[in-house]
């Protein structure tokens, strides 16, 4: 039989094997699709149940900035100066927080700095100044907020510079932070008095981005915490940690967000995972990569690879012994459903 | 003294079948929409109990296996919707809820997954199902991001670290300026309404393509006779 077929507007062309189809025209047989699905949802009711049974789902209590700086306040206090001196992640990071960073980039296109600041936030005041000044009755802290809030910037940025270099070798001894001596003006105060607040746990509710009762928004508390290492050592040791396939992992054993296996490849291997923009570049990949995949039907070579695979040999195989049987010809009797 | 019976008569199925064939109500909407559905879908096609021959492999399971997950994930989802986003970390049974939602999720992502590559295998966008195929496509994606946002709204150690890694990659495409996944009232709402409205509606959609199209045939075997009865153009594009 030629191979050739008659398109719906009236044209006559090559039958083409990966686009178009004979339509069937052999036996049916009796499927009871109702009976398949109930049996199929049994089946996944008894498995999700008895996976639930034997492993349940991880619950890890989620890191505070009490328990931060309870458990390490020198990472806290070395944080919380970069935050008022402008150094820290979320200072530098730029568009959608502020304008202090290069938005990445591909070429000239940079769409995160087209859309600007969406989610502004200035490190010093939001995460040292602001909570602090909510402080009550206490005029040591309102004392060196006053003198560092009227000092030029050229002096708070000598005493940041001095007092950050400082509180690399601090200790936390006695419930106190101990920072070498040095001329940080009202800095040291600042930084030890809200080391004090974190681990009274007053700053947690300060940090919330809402200024409404109720508030659902975290993400000046989670941008702080982030800033600082004692969040990712923690993530380190559970595995999670983006040269570790982090993105794809979940705390324990479980298997997490399997199918980012793909997204989660590209940061492991060059140019994303020594590029500073690694993440637009992995981004870029997997929208061309998606889009390929979506309009695989349309796309000459691609769309060949099943039948180049004969991977479907072995899924119809059952079809393929019969029309051997049958002496090569699927046309057999009609639909009787 | 007379009394009316306040209740209308009851037309019978007989009446209202007559009544939905009246030339007069060609034009309706209502009629022309009921007309064309039951066109495209009649009750032997949308709910068929006959299948070509060759639909007998394991790999046709999946796609039932996934929906089934789905329904199983939209369940557990509800019921833990019902008791609010603490209840889980406080509760036993909540905890246990919670591990169903979890793992029929990694059930039905299993099951999708092994479903797209057996259709890819089996080209099954051959005879007009390219639609089929990309909502079958655009379900996972959506079901991606759906999942994603459900990491994000568990209030816990994973969703703190995978929102303050994720943020990076989302700021960096320009998204981050709507879609803040470090804002759990906005991740939670996106993850118990949009995106499980969005993946419902799009795998109905697929799911009424495979009906509509049929499951794709086999290749044509080496010497096997092709379009011999075939009506004219009936799976070919234009």
């Amino acid at each position: 039989m030629s191979a050739e077929t008659v398109t719906r507007s009236g044209k006559v062309r090559k039958l083409k094997p990966d686009r178009d189809v004979a339509p069937w025209t052999g036996r049916y047989a009796p499927y009871d699709l109702a009976k398949e699905f109930t049996i199929a949802l049994v089946v996944v009711v008894i498995l999700v149940g008895g996976l639930a049974v034997l492993f349940g789902s991880p619950d890890d209590k989620p890191v505070t900035v009490r328990s931060w700086s309870t458990a390490d306040a020198v990472d806290f206090a070395q944080t919380a100066a970069t935050e008022l001196d402008g150094t820290s992640g979320t200072a530098t990071y730029g568009p959608p927080y502020n304008l202090n960073g290069t938005a990445q980039s591909i070429g000239p296109l940079a769409p995160a700095k087209w859309l600007g600041v969406h989610h502004p936030i200035d490190t010093a005041q939001d995460f040292v100044l602001g909570p602090l000044s909510t402080l009550p009755d206490n005029p040591k802290v309102q004392a060196a907020l006053a003198e560092y809030r009227s000092a030029p910037a050229s002096q708070q940025a000598s005493w940041n510079a001095a007092y950050e270099k400082a509180v690399a070798n601090a200790t936390f001894v006695g419930g106190r932070l101990v920072v070498p001596r040095g001329d940080y003006g009202p800095v040291a105060t600042l930084i030890a008095e809200e080391t004090a607040m974190a681990r009274a746990g007053a700053l947690d509710g300060a940090l919330l981005s809402s200024r409404q009762f109720y508030g659902t928004d975290y993400t000046k508390p989670l941008l702080f915490i982030a800033d600082g290492q004692y969040l990712a050592n923690l993530a380190d040791n559970q595995h999670l940690s983006g040269d570790q396939w982090g993105m794809m992992n979940e705390t324990g054993s479980y298997p997490g967000q399997a199918w980012l296996w793909l997204y989660t490849l590209w940061y492991q291997v060059p140019p994303a995972n020594t590029s500073d923009n690694g993440d637009i570049q992995v981004f870029a990949i997997m929208i061309v990569l998606t889009t390929l995949l979506a309009l695989l039907p349309f796309i000459p070579g691609l769309r060949s690879i099943p039948r180049w695979t004969r991977l479907y040999r072995l899924i119809w195989r059952e079809h393929y012994r019969e029309v051997e049987r049958g002496g090569g010809t699927r046309a057999a009797a009609a639909p009787t459903g | 003294m007379t009394v009316v019976d306040p209740k209308p008569a009851r037309a019978d199925q007989a009446d209202l079948d007559k009544a939905a064939g009246r030339p007069e109500d060609a034009a309706q909407w209502t009629a022309r929409l009921r007309e064309s559905a039951v066109e495209a879908l009649p009750p032997q096609k949308l709910l068929p109990d006959r299948q070509p021959a060759y639909v007998a492999s394991w790999i046709y399971v999946f796609g039932v296996t996934t929906v089934c997950a789905l329904i199983v994930v939209i369940a557990t989802g509800l019921l833990l919707a019902v008791m609010g986003p603490n209840w889980w970390h406080v509760s036993s049974t909540g905890l246990f809820v919670n591990s169903l939602h979890l793992w029929s999720v990694e059930v039905f992502f299993f099951a999708m997954v092994v479903h797209l590559w057996g259709k890819f295998f089996m080209a099954a966008w051959r005879g007009r199902r390219q639609l089929t195929w990309i909502t079958g496509v655009v379900s996972f994606l959506v079901s991606v991001g759906a999942a994603f946002t459900g990491y994000l709204s568990q209030q816990n150690f994973d969703s703190q670290w995978i929102s303050t890694q994720a943020k990076d990659g989302i700021n960096s495409t320009g998204a981050g300026a709507i879609f803040n996944v470090t804002n759990f009232g906005q991740m939670i709402m996106w993850h118990i309404t949009l995106l499980p409205l969005c993946v419902i509606a799009l795998v109905g959609i697929h799911v009424l393509m495979v009906r509509l199209r049929g499951v794709v045939p086999p290749f044509a075997a080496k010497g096997e006779a092709i379009g011999a009865e075939s009506p004219a153009g009936s799976e070919v594009e234009a």
